[in-house]
């Protein structure tokens, strides 16, 4: 137990997917300046992220033992079919959301955190119950993220930034000070 | 169709539309492969090798890919591209292959070479679209090793392995870590707006695609 | 897998610039066959690399491994590979067993002498995972040497379990159960090791690796070193 809960404060914080694996990057940098959206974008990759590690856990266990080389290819497509299956779920269940959500699903499919989740929790051979706990940390990671992204740069919009920097240099230099800060999560929960 | 010179379809794509620098695609592998200059240049190579391998298939096949699953057709070419890349790699330099580790294999998810395919590989010939391709993949190559460059100058005091200063110096360490990569980039685009802003002082308009902090958007 | 998912449509060429092209049928038979035949000519190309590239892979991997165990066991002549299967080392599993998912333990040989046992694990340090590979000889007790595989650790800092040659030589010859220890030089009982200024946690971590490894399978790796052949 204690080793997942490892697996889900390392995904979150210690080793963040966006602000230290450099995961996710086109919807962190590219997502408004609005709280709401991103936990909307947040939410949406959790639950695209919790369904991908399942998949991508039966596929390890049960296909790609005997072609190996066709990994990246059929998480693609899992990946995909997933968030076309996704979307029209939520087409149906509530056309508000998916009215809110708008381009951001189709987006999710060419979101590197995606294939990357899939990809490190091959690499470290994740059983089914590591994997879950793995994308629920970078799935509430990768929201942390983007809200505490968007919170700055809703404050930013009043403030007298030079107009040099607005923009993209203004959004690394934010994601740098964060990455920074979350520099400081290393070493929790590790041995003592 | 619009009349662009072949001269002008390879060298757009290394400065002018810079798919780093200006497009603010692929950034994933340009901020997270660029601590040493030796990782961007494989990194570069790799992306170059798959860039204009798609599309050549893509501009080849362009007028055998219905129009409604062109997009996994793609997704599907590159992503073949990657797995040959990807395992041509590990065989040839098992080391660099180690230090580029998944994001080799993201190269498939990056955003850049399915750009390039949907907007000129599936409408042009073979030809431009080579040339196209070579000069996206000679702009991502640039671009790379301009960050990979600053970052492992400042941050280890070598280049491409080389010690550059005595034992005096003390490594920027931070430069090789993640907030390194952001700051690197966010400086570098600080740099190249204000170059422009002293070339062009008369237009206060910004050039870039992906707009101002103060876009209200959806 | 449709739609036009084109993340960021930024496209240089103004959209509409090009001609459709000849008007095409959008049947399903014409979109499974080329769907299809991409499909084919994609699973060739992958197999063929596949193929060309698998030995050199498999090749370095053993010479990575070849040279880990060197280092670790000192130089020993040829190793076995050992399986831990069922809380013991078995040189040949059952049938109907396969290697997958167990974990290895190599019995390195100088002549038909037995030189130790080395065996790879890892736990999470200060960053992220660290993986190491250690030697160890039941019959004096000792550990023979350990090599660090990977680590994510702080450069300049933690990665010194890897770069600092004194912190390393420390573990050839040193008795478990290991215990770090902030004194810089000066005597050292049984078993301590100096920790690495600034990088604590990382030599912890180190500590506990082969600590916890050793509890493990010690029992095991006795017994295997008394019915194994001479």
């Amino acid at each position: 137990m204690g080793n997942l809960i490892w697996i889900l404060v390392s995904a979150m914080v210690v080793n963040n997917f966006t602000l230290a694996l450099f995961l996710g990057l086109c919807p962190f940098m590219g997502v408004s300046a609005r709280v709401s959206t991103a936990l909307r974008m947040g939410a949406a990759n959790i639950f695209v992220m919790t369904l991908t590690s399942v998949c991508a856990w039966g596929l390890n266990t049960f296909v790609l033992p005997y072609a190996p080389y066709l990994r990246l290819i059929s998480f693609i497509v899992v990946i995909a079919s997933l968030v076309q299956v996704v979307e029209m779920v939520i087409k149906k269940v509530s056309p508000t959301l998916f009215r809110q959500l708008g381009i951001f699903l189709p987006l999710i499919t060419t979101n590197c955190a995606i294939l990357g989740l899939a990809i490190f929790q091959t690499n470290r051979g994740y059983d089914f119950l590591e994997g879950l706990f793995f994308a629920l940390g970078a799935g509430l990671g990768l929201t942390l993220a983007l809200v505490l992204m968007a919170s700055i740069r809703e404050n930013t919009e009043l403030a007298d930034i030079p107009s040099l920097a607005r923009g993209m240099a203004l959004v690394l230099i934010i994601a740098g000070s964060l990455s920074l800060a979350f520099m400081g999560f290393a070493g929790l929960l590790s041995a003592t | 169709m619009r009349d662009t010179t072949a001269q002008a379809d390879l060298l757009r794509g290394i400065w002018r539309e810079n798919p780093v620098l200006i497009q603010m695609l692929g950034l994933c592998p340009a901020l997270a492969v660029t601590n040493t200059v030796a990782n961007s240049l494989a990194m570069g190579l790799a992306t170059f090798f798959v860039l204009v391998g798609s599309s050549l298939l893509v501009s080849s096949l362009r007028r055998l890919i219905p129009h409604e699953v062109r997009i996994s057709t793609y997704i599907m070419i590159i992503a073949t591209f990657v797995t040959v890349a990807d395992m041509g790699l590990e065989a040839v330099a098992p080391d660099v292959h180690k230090a580029l580790g998944a994001f080799v294999a993201l190269i498939v998810v990056n955003c850049m070479i399915l750009s390039r395919q949907e907007a000129f590989a599936s409408k042009r010939p073979i030809g431009r679209s080579l040339l196209d391709a070579a000069g996206t993949g000679v702009g991502f190559l640039v671009a790379l090793v301009m960050m990979g460059g600053v970052r492992e100058v400042l941050g280890s005091g070598s280049f491409l392995g080389y010690r550059l200063f005595g034992d005096a110096f003390e490594p920027w360490v931070i430069m090789i870590l993640p907030p390194g990569g952001f700051l690197t980039l966010g400086f570098l685009l600080l740099t190249l707006s204000w170059v422009r802003s002293r070339r062009a002082p008369e237009s206060g308009v910004r050039e870039w695609p992906h707009g101002v902090a103060s876009r209200r958007a959806a | 897998m449709s739609g036009d998912a084109h993340p960021h449509g930024t496209s240089p060429v103004p959209p509409g610039a090009a001609p459709p092209g000849p008007p095409r049928d959008i049947t399903p038979p014409r979109l499974l066959v080329t769907l299809g035949g991409a499909g084919v000519l994609a699973g060739l190309l992958i197999v063929v690399a596949y193929q060309s590239t698998q030995p050199a892979i498999q090749a370095h991997k053993a010479e990575v491994l070849r040279a880990a165990i060197h280092e670790v066991l000192k130089a020993p002549d040829r190793y076995d590979t050992l399986y831990v299967y069922d809380g013991a080392l078995r040189r040949r599993l059952p049938d109907g067993v396969g290697p997958q998912g167990l974990e290895t333990v190599y019995h390195g040989y100088r002549g038909t002498t037995p030189a130790g046992f080395a065996m790879a694990a890892g736990q999470p340090g200060f960053q992220d995972i660290v993986r190491l590979i250690f030697g160890y000889d039941p019959a004096t007790r000792t550990i023979l040497g350990m090599k660090v595989l990977e680590s994510k650790e702080t450069p300049g800092l933690g990665d010194k379990i890897e770069r600092d040659t004194a912190f390393v030589r420390q573990f050839d010859g040193v008795a478990p159960p290991l215990s770090g220890v902030k004194r810089r030089g000066g005597s050292r009982a049984a078993g301590e090791i100096d920790m690495i200024t600034g990088a604590t946690i990382s030599s912890r971590t180190v500590i506990g690796i082969i600590n916890a490894t050793l509890e493990r399978l010690g029992p095991a790796l006795e017994r295997y070193d008394r019915e194994a052949p001479r």
